[in-house]
């Protein structure tokens, strides 16, 4: 599914290779994906890059028919796997943050996926939890 | 520690922290995140639209008119539904509006510094004091640099009393991992100092 580089061309003056390359950019302009759209939704806010996004209820099943866009299952196929975020996704599906935040609010409003807020800058994990932290990290 | 799996369920007390890895180019950001992520160093992109027209100067480049700003990040997963995630912030100065969404909700932050080259790490220095993030300064130990002390370096950052300063390995598991502890028990400090002193207020 990877629509932002093109095939790898290479040398263009070999016969028969292709006119475009990486350098060329995306194939299909990112936000054509979305049908121009920017804004992932009102419902959506504003996902942060480490909201953990999961399946819900009406995700399709596996290979199954659905009416979601290549780009849409993708998301949800890697959620399958395990609880992904924001960033992860649009390392995974190979799209700009930009671009999954406006699938992503699709798929939130069609009840596929649920998105948990991160915590809030206000209210920093407390003390039990920052232990927690550290003594992880010690036994990495 | 094996990461867990998580359950397909999510759990609702699912829990996400982020931290920040700054300073200048080439000091070391995606070594230090690679070397301590669970997951190889994933690239994630955001495209500069209108946004990136304000501060982008474009005049003269009628060629190109997107720019992708790559962001470095790894995962260190604590327990199931508790992550860590690292972000290597870009290091162009004109990409900084990027670095405002990311330090939103971000535990705290670490400024990788080369002595060679330390002027290089003022702005990343600036920037989380003015926003009152909790950070940490780590020096990246290159190979035939001078070598220089904590004490040394922190008065050439001019940083504040209590920021504290770490002598580091990028490349080394346990010494990012001594990095990312340092800032963790810094964060948790400055953050109950904060409290004690919402408290205090008249």
């Amino acid at each position: 599914m990877s629509t932002r580089n093109g095939p790898q061309g290479g040398d263009r003056a070999q016969p028969g290779s292709q006119w475009y390359d990486a350098e060329a950019g995306p194939l299909v302009r990112p936000y054509a994906m979305t049908g121009g759209r920017t804004d992932p939704g009102p419902a959506a806010a504003r996902f942060d890059l480490i909201a953990l996004v999961a399946l819900d209820a009406n995700a399709p099943e596996a290979g199954g028919d659905s009416a979601l866009g290549p780009e849409h299952r993708a998301i949800v196929d890697l959620c399958r796997t395990e609880v992904q975020s924001v960033a992860e996704l649009a390392a995974g599906a190979d799209l700009p943050v930009g671009v999954v935040r406006v699938l992503l609010g699709d798929l939130l409003a069609g009840g596929c996926v649920k998105i948990s807020r991160p915590v809030p800058p206000a209210q920093l994990p407390d003390e039990r939890i920052l232990r927690e932290v550290i003594e992880g990290l010690r036994a990495l | 520690m094996a990461p867990e799996r998580y359950e397909a369920d999510s759990d609702p007390t699912d829990l996400s922290l982020k931290i920040l890895v700054a300073g200048g180019f080439g000091v070391g950001k995606t070594t230090l995140v690679g070397s301590v992520s669970e997951i190889r160093p994933l690239r994630t992109e955001e495209q500069l639209s209108e946004l990136g027209e304000s501060v982008d100067d474009t005049g003269g480049v009628d060629r190109k008119t997107t720019t992708t700003v790559a962001m470095d990040f790894g995962r260190i997963t604590i327990r199931s539904g508790l992550s860590l995630y690292l972000f290597g912030t870009p290091g162009q100065d004109r990409f900084w509006f990027l670095w405002d969404e990311l330090s939103q909700g971000a535990l705290g932050a670490v400024v990788l510094a080369d002595t060679r080259r330390l002027e290089d790490s003022f702005p990343a220095v600036d920037f989380f004091e003015h926003r009152r993030i909790p950070f940490v300064v780590a020096v990246n130990c290159f190979p035939g640099a001078r070598g220089y002390g904590a004490g040394d370096v922190s008065r050439a950052l001019d940083l504040d009393q209590g920021t504290p300063v770490v002598l580091c390995d990028a490349r080394d598991r346990d010494s990012g991992k001594e990095v990312l502890i340092r800032l963790v028990e810094y964060a948790g400090r400055m953050h109950t100092a904060r409290l004690l002193d919402t408290v205090g207020r008249p």
